[in-house]
Parts: structure tokens; C-alpha cells; sequence
């Protein structure tokens, strides 16, 4: 049960998919100009992230080495047809707002990259957990994103006014860079930061080191 | 042909899919150490999106969109819910194909070329290119040539991005932003430049 229990909490902060895996970047920065389509993107990750992980350990020993890309990326894209179907049919407002992007699921490094890397050596359940546990990290850096840039860009959460903006009669001045896409490049550098400097063993090696100045004080 | 320059123009500077659909992001960030590296990989994208982009046109207006296999004598199936299964398919298969008949006809280009290609399957900006040119009902011409554009654009940007990093890792970045973290920040500082061309007019 511990087991189940690190393999789902581990990607959160420790290992998280965006942060530190480099995994997934490309949706989580389109996405997260407001957290209604952040959040549903999430969902919509998560879910793909753990069924594909969960049919593709169930077939793992069936799979041939050599085409195996392609037998992951077939029941990856089967799930996604399906995601975007139901999308389509429930929430036809937030699945036009993310028009390609739920497509690009299938291109998320994270759905194919934790096939890859874990579900082909795992059995099913710890293989499902471990898409949800993923799916989940990439979850809290969207909303985490979608949070600033909704609330400092336009003054709302998932579309309910928090601070009233001056063109409503209120006192907040939108921050409109916030709502244009290189902001998230910025916040998802600083969580970045943040991380690291929570937990320094995440901190990469410098590639070039100057050397120490070893006339210091002599000249 | 007018349309054409500008779509062209619209595809490599305007809407670049690193720098403003966020398209190929981790392959732009992973491999942009070096500048060489980044040229090989332009390349190879340049390559497989003049290629998959207008292939995927034909297949979703001949085999996929509604009333397309009217051809066949079924002119009520509308097949469009079979689009990612296919395009993703085409896209493996040609970029595959790619890699065999480079290995074979032209050795040079696939020694330059080879490790990245397997890579080119799993880059957003390839499938992101092909469901544009769905969702923008762009007809064969210009998808050849908007593959085309979205590949220099892209390309482009990764070239830029790796001379940054070239010359960033001399510089003393604060412990918890070096590597990845400061090059999300220049990213996105590169990223607030291409939004100045968002205000040309063609």
C-alpha cells in the first residue's frame, strides 16, 4: 500500500513531470491563460496519462521491441479520440477554447514518456497509479499557472469576478501581459526556482565553472 | 500567389509555433545546447512538416472529412472522429520512411539527421501543424507551403535559442534557476520580441 502510495505522491513535487522531467511543456503553457480551461485540461491529462499507462502494461509482454512506439502511440491516440469525443459532446465551449491542444495530448512527452519509462516494466495497478501520480504533477503546475494568470490578467477565477477591474467600476488594473503568452514562460521559470529552492538536490550542475580568483586581495 | 508570400510570412514570424503556440517545446528546450545540434534538428523538421503536412491534407479531404468518400459511393460517412488515429499514423509511418530512405539514397543527410528523427514523431510542432491545417481548412497548396513556413519558424527559433545558451553558460545564474529555469525566462523573453511582428499587417 505504501508502494501505490509513492508512486502517486512521488511526481507531485519530488520528481514532477514539467519541472524537472522536462516532460509535457508544450500544452501547459498554451492552456493556462484562465483556469476553467487549465483545470479541464488537467482532468483530460490525467485520465489519459493513467489509461494509457494501465493498457499499456497490460500488454507489455505481448508488445515486439522494435514496434512497440507505435503499438503506445495507438492506444494512446484511441484515448484521446475518446477524451476529445466526450469534450466535444459535455463541453463544447472549453473544447473549442482548447481547440488543438487536446489533439497535442498525444504528443505530450508525459503520456509517451511514462509508458516508456514505466509502465513497460511495471504490472497494470502501480502503473495506473503512477499515470495518475504524473498526470497530478502536471495538474499543479497548470493550475498553478492558470491561477496567477487568471486572477492578476483578469481579475476572476474560473470567470467569478475577485477583483474588480476599473473598467467594471472597480479598483484592480488587469495586468494584460499576464495574459499573453510568454507570461507563462516567466511563472513556470520562477515555480521553477521556487522548487529548487525548496529542494536543493533538484539544482543542476553548472556546465562551466570560473575559475576561483586566486589573486583576490593581492593585486 | 500573394497569398501564399503571406501565409508564409504569417506561418514563420507572426504565428511561429515555438515562440507563440508553445509547439515542440520539449525537444526546443531538451536539445538546444548547442548550435549545431539546433541546425540538424531545424532541418529535420523543416523536412518531415513539407512532407506530413500536405499528406495529411490529402487524407482529410479525400478519406476523413464528411462527404469525403463520396468517391467510393458513400457520401454520408464523416469519418473526422478518425483524424488523431490517422495523422499521428502518418506521421510515424513518413518520418520512418524518411529515416530508411535516407539511410540508403543519402548517407550524408542521415548521419547529420539520424538521432533526431525518431524524436520528430513525439514533437508537438508536427502533429500541432497537421491539426492546424484541419481546423484552418487550408487547401493543398497552401498546406505545402504553410508546412513549410512552420518548419523555417521553428527552426528559426531553436537556432536563436541555442547561440543564447551558448553564451549563457558562462554567465553566474542564481543556483535554483540555472538551467532549465533561466532558460524558460529567456524563452519567454524571446517569445515577448516575436510578439512585436503580431502587429504586421499583410
Amino acid at each position: 500500500m505504501s508502494q501505490t502510495k509513492d508512486v502517486l505522491t512521488t511526481p507531485i513535487l519530488k520528481n514532477n513531470p514539467i519541472a524537472l522531467q522536462i516532460l509535457g511543456i508544450c500544452s501547459a503553457l498554451a492552456v493556462t491563460s484562465n483556469l476553467a480551461t487549465a483545470f479541464v485540461m488537467s482532468l483530460a491529462v490525467i485520465t489519459v496519462t493513467a489509461f494509457s499507462n494501465f493498457f499499456v502494461s497490460l500488454i507489455r509482454n505481448h508488445i515486439p521491441g522494435n514496434i512497440r512506439i507505435i503499438v503506445q502511440m495507438t492506444i494512446i491516440a484511441s484515448l484521446v479520440i475518446v477524451v476529445d469525443q466526450f469534450l466535444k459532446a459535455f463541453a463544447y465551449e472549453i473544447s473549442k477554447q482548447l481547440s488543438v491542444f487536446v489533439g497535442l495530448i498525444i504528443t505530450n512527452c508525459i503520456v509517451m514518456g511514462r509508458a516508456e519509462a514505466f509502465a513497460m516494466k511495471n504490472p497494470p495497478i502501480p502503473s495506473f497509479f503512477d499515470g495518475v501520480g504524473n498526470g497530478l504533477g502536471y495538474a499543479l503546475v497548470l493550475m498553478f499557472v492558470g491561477f496567477i494568470r487568471e486572477l492578476f490578467g483578469s481579475g476572476s477565477l474560473f470567470g467569478i469576478e475577485i477583483l474588480p477591474l476599473i473598467n467594471n467600476g472597480g479598483w484592480y488594473q488587469g495586468n494584460g501581459l499576464l495574459l499573453l503568452p510568454p507570461s507563462a514562460f516567466f511563472i513556470i521559470g520562477l515555480f521553477i526556482w521556487g522548487l529548487r529552492a525548496l529542494r536543493k538536490e533538484q539544482v543542476e550542475k553548472p556546465e562551466y565553472v570560473m575559475a576561483p580568483n586566486s589573486k583576490k586581495g593581492a593585486a | 500567389m500573394e497569398q501564399y508570400i503571406s501565409l508564409a510570412v504569417k506561418a514563420i514570424f507572426v504565428e511561429n509555433m515555438a515562440l507563440a503556440f508553445f509547439l515542440g517545446m520539449c525537444t526546443f528546450l531538451a536539445i538546444s545546447k548547442k548550435v549545431q545540434t539546433a541546425i540538424g534538428l531545424g532541418v529535420a523538421v523543416v523536412v518531415v512538416l513539407v512532407i506530413t503536412v500536405p499528406v495529411n491534407n490529402l487524407i482529410f479531404n479525400y478519406l476523413l472529412r464528411e462527404g469525403a468518400l463520396a468517391w467510393a459511393g458513400y457520401p454520408d460517412v464523416d469519418l473526422s472522429f478518425l483524424g488523431y488515429i490517422s495523422y499521428i499514423g502518418v506521421i510515424a509511418a513518413i518520418v520512418q520512411i524518411l529515416e530508411m530512405f535516407l539511410d540508403k539514397f543519402v548517407p550524408a543527410l542521415y548521419n547529420a539527421l539520424g538521432v533526431f528523427l525518431p524524436l520528430i514523431t513525439v514533437n508537438c510542432a508536427i502533429m500541432g501543424a497537421a491539426l492546424f491545417m484541419v481546423e484552418r481548412d487550408y487547401t493543398f497548396g497552401e498546406s505545402v507551403v504553410y508546412g513549410a513556413g512552420a518548419g523555417l519558424g521553428w527552426a528559426f527559433a531553436i537556432t536563436a535559442l541555442a547561440g543564447i545558451r551558448e553564451k549563457l553558460k558562462y554567465s553566474d545564474v542564481p543556483e535554483g534557476l540555472r538551467g532549465l529555469g533561466i532558460t524558460f525566462i529567456t524563452v519567454g523573453l524571446m517569445s515577448l520580441g516575436f510578439m512585436s511582428f503580431s502587429g504586421v499587417q499583410l
